[in-house]
């Protein structure tokens, strides 16, 4: 017999190791156990991006200011060599880079941290009227027809803004075709108001949501309510009214988000997260963020850590998967498929998802029992299967679009290779033991897929793998634990029922 | 409600019954035996059907006569003429396990191939299923593989109709070189010439000491005549039962696999014979025989404890149908 003593101390002291840096964090950095205690802190990262021509470079960005919701806490940006300043220009906030000489390509980061505040306090500036801008012949009578149409049916600024947006959303309407022929939604918009002295300006926002990265900016537009005094939020796209919780204003001007000179092919892109902590836990944070003992993955840049915060969740998935497989004993096909398929419903979202899951996998098995008459080489077929995967997918997306289910979009979320082989393998089980076991095995990866995608996206799940790192060390002890039952697995019970008996 | 009562405490108590009968479960069987006894560095030769044979002859065990192995994708269309002499044949990946991708073939004529069932299947149906075979598809792993082709066996005729369309093979797990527990499996309608269990066959326990039935499952479900041609189970004698046990004890010398399950047949002419050996043997075979491996597991064990040890399959077969008699 096998000394089993060091490897039970060694999980011990795994645990125990976890318990103690999760109490560290609890204690000394105020992280809550559970979420939701503490107020919503946001953290959004822009990433800059240009090749530098050699000569003097000078980079300004538009950034953002409180506003109703958020209260910006903490700024910071991150470039090497650049001199930095911030200005501030009427309502309008700029960050300003600028280096003497710069070659090749240039990164540079700049970070805002806003707390969540239903009162926050922020300025408003009425604006004055605007000058009204005149489109040429044909494309101005058209105008004028459709802002005549839109005055009858409104009675102040936010109801014509509504009126016109409708019409510019109505594919019947000849006028506003005409308009958006040489241009987009927003300036069709703002131009239509001009003409009646309204203020409006397109702003850039993001739409805030946990662990996104390389996100750019929206166009909605704003327009000036005058009897309640301040701006009212629309989206021109879909006519939506007011400004949803989690929508931030990036810039106050759409146009001049990224000014770039002295160099070429700028890009900037945004990653978010968020995190729950107290306000005044935020402030001591800052002040120990050079702490050594600070375990945690909070001092990498936003876009890291968004990649993380998805991470730190996959140990909890395979958690689940040894525990079902060995506990429970049940049947899937492919260890690790429904991790990676309990990904994919994380950003399709639940119910889409799991449509999509079947749509693929069902129609991939007609194809493919087609594809097994033709006599193909198994690479050969593989590949074939993913192409028909793809296809499946694409065909899917697009008719999702047209029937407008904009959840059918996130489809393209699935990982096609697995899908392919899991597709291929189910086919040879279909041949070879029937359907029962591919609706065994189908159905126990898919029930696992779940079960995954609901422990993923629990809030106290997401809050605690990602706040507490000790907690990767206590899964693992668990695993090895695991790794050592030699109890009988649930479907066995099932299994070897009639052995009880006598 | 009361009935409600009873169900769930039965439930509690299963895993104390079951343990108490000594039912080997998967997770111990993988941790404790399988991971304890059996040396990797030798699966490759129990996961290879082509050096399985090799090493059974070279213990001078006898195997079925293989006709031909098929290595490449510009060999398939071959295989016609290289059966054509051989009035029946079975084509397997080398690599395979649980009956996945076994063709067996009883008669053929003029490029028509006969199942066991007596589907017919076509010369392009045959190469296919090489091709695939070729290709991994039935293999561990996916990994390319070759395909076997070996003599169709004619089982012996004290077997008749307690198997239907297909080989009747005995599985016997050996353990330390001791036969532990025996079964024989039995093809049906539903296994199409296959004698896997999973894939329906019927699986007869039998008696260590005398090789006779003593108790019969499907699907793990007890029953009592064969599905398909109703032969009653329990008359089933296995003939040369201590020849067999002999040739799946030597398997302990062939491998140096401490946990294995041996496949057998016993073909009309040419008597016993290993047809494959299996490093991960199932557990069904404590359903076919109503009883649990674990305590004649542990019986073996404690021989190793006390040092006695038996250098001959001969010596060790006698010592377990002495201990495992029913
Ligand atoms: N040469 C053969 N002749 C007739 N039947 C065979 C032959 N080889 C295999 N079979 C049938 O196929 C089954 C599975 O074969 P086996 O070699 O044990 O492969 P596996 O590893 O897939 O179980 C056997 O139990 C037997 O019924
Ligand atoms: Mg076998």
């Amino acid at each position: 017999m096998i000394n089993r003593l060091p490897f039970y101390l060694f999980v011990a002291a795994l645990v125990l190791v976890g318990v103690a840096l999760s109490l560290y964090r609890h204690s000394v950095y105020g992280v809550p156990w559970f979420p939701g205690e503490q107020r919503e802190q946001w953290e959004i990262e822009a990433r800059i991006e240009f090749t530098a021509n050699g000569d003097p470079a000078k980079v300004a960005m538009a950034i953002p200011n409180d506003q109703q919701n958020f209260i910006l806490t903490d700024e910071s940006s991150s470039s090497q060599g650049y001199g930095v300043a911030i200005l501030e220009q009427k309502e309008q906030r700029k960050a300003e880079w600028s280096i003497r000489s710069a070659e090749g390509q240039q990164l540079i980061y700049y970070k805002a941290r806003f707390l969540a505040d239903a009162d926050a306090q922020y300025q408003i500036r009425p604006p004055s009227k605007p000058r009204p801008q005149y489109l040429e012949d044909v494309r101005q009578t058209a105008a004028l027809s459709m802002l005549q149409d839109a005055m009858k049916r409104s009675a102040d600024n936010p109801t014509l803004a509504r009126e016109l947006i409708r019409q510019l959303n109505d594919v019947q309407n000849q006028n506003a075709a005409l308009l958006l022929n040489s241009m987009n939604r927003e300036d069709a918009l703002v131009s239509l108001l001009s003409m009646e002295a309204v203020p409006a300006r397109t702003v850039a926002t993001l739409m805030l949501e946990d662990g996104r990265r390389r996100q750019s900016v929206q166009p909605w537009v704003q327009v000036w309510d005058e009897q309640k005094e301040q701006w009212q939020l629309f989206n021109p796209r879909t006519g939506a009214e007011g400004k949803p919780d989690n929508l931030l204003i990036w810039s106050l001007d759409y146009q001049s988000l990224l000014d770039v000179i002295g160099g070429r092919q700028s890009d900037v892109s945004f990653s978010m997260i968020a995190q729950d902590i107290s306000p005044e836990t935020a402030t001591r944070e800052k002040i120990e963020a050079n702490d050594l003992l600070n375990f945690s993955i909070h001092s990498l840049p936003v876009e890291e850590q968004a990649m993380f915060k998805t991470i730190m969740l996959i140990p909890v998935g395979a958690l689940l998967v040894v525990f079902l497989r060995i506990i429970v004993g049940l049947k899937t096909s492919g260890t690790f498929m429904p991790v990676l398929i309990a990904v994919a419903f994380v950003q399709t979202e639940l119910v889409p998802g799991i449509i999509g899951f079947l749509l693929i996998v069902g129609t991939g098995l007609m194809i493919r029992s087609y594809l097994s008459r033709l006599n193909l080489l198994l690479v050969a077929r593989i590949s074939a299967v993913i192409i028909a995967v793809i296809m499946i997918i694409s065909v899917f997306t697009v008719v999702a679009y047209r029937v407008g289910l904009l959840e059918g979009l996130s489809i393209t979320f699935f990982p096609m290779i697995i899908l392919s082989w899991t597709i291929e393998r189910m086919s040879i089980l279909w041949e070879e033991e029937g359907a029962k076991e591919v609706f065994v095995q189908g159905g126990g990866s898919l029930l696992t897929a779940v079960l995954v995608y609901l422990a993923m996206t629990s809030e106290l799940v997401r809050h605690l793998t990602f706040n507490f790192v000790g907690l990767q060390l206590i899964i693992l002890a668990l695993i090895l634990l695991l790794g050592n039952y030699t109890g009988y697995r649930l479907s066995e019970l099932r299994r070897f029922r009639h052995l009880a008996q006598d | 409600m009361k009935q409600l009562f009873r169900n769930i405490r039965g439930f509690i108590e299963l895993p104390k019954k079951l343990r108490q009968r000594g039912i080997l479960g998967m997770n111990q069987r993988n941790h404790s035996y399988i991971g304890r006894y059996n040396d990797r560095s030798k699966y490759p030769l129990v996961d290879d059907k082509l050096k399985t044979k090799q090493i059974a002859q070279q213990a001078g065990a006898t195997v079925p006569e293989l006709i031909g192995v098929i290595e490449s994708q510009v060999h398939v269309k071959e295989i016609h003429d290289l059966v054509a002499d051989w009035p029946g044949f079975v084509i397997k990946p080398a690599q395979g396990s649980g009956g996945k991708g076994i063709l067996v073939i009883t008669s053929h004529q003029d490029g028509r191939y006969t199942k066991p069932s007596g589907a017919e299947v076509s010369r392009e149906d045959v190469e296919r299923h090489i091709t695939n075979t070729l290709a991994g598809l039935f293999s561990l792993g996916g990994k390319n593989d070759v395909a076997v082709v070996e003599n169709l066996i004619e089982f012996d005729d004290s077997f008749a109709d307690f198997s239907y369309e297909g080989v009747p093979d005995i599985r016997v797990i050996v353990f330390h070189g001791y036969p532990v527990m025996a079964m024989m499996r039995c093809s049906t309608a539903s296994s199409d010439g296959k004698a896997n269990l999973h894939q329906g066959a019927v699986g007869v326990g039998l008696d260590i000491a005398t090789g006779k039935a003593v108790r019969a499952v499907q699907f793990d479900h007890p029953v009592s005549h064969h599905p398909d041609t109703q032969r009653p189970l329990d008359q089933l004698v296995i003939p040369d039962w201590e020849q067999l046990l002999v040739l799946a004890a030597s398997a302990w010398e062939m491998t140096g696999l401490g946990y294995i399950g041996t496949d057998m047949v016993l073909d009309k002419s040419r008597g016993p014979m290993v047809l494959e050996l299996n490093a991960r043997p199932g557990l069904a075979i404590q359903t076919a025989n109503g009883t649990g491996l674990l305590p004649r597991l542990q019986k073996i064990e404690a021989l190793k404890q006390q040092g006695i040890s038996h250098n001959t399959p001969e010596e060790r077969v006698a010592v377990s149908r002495e201990l495992f008699a029913s």
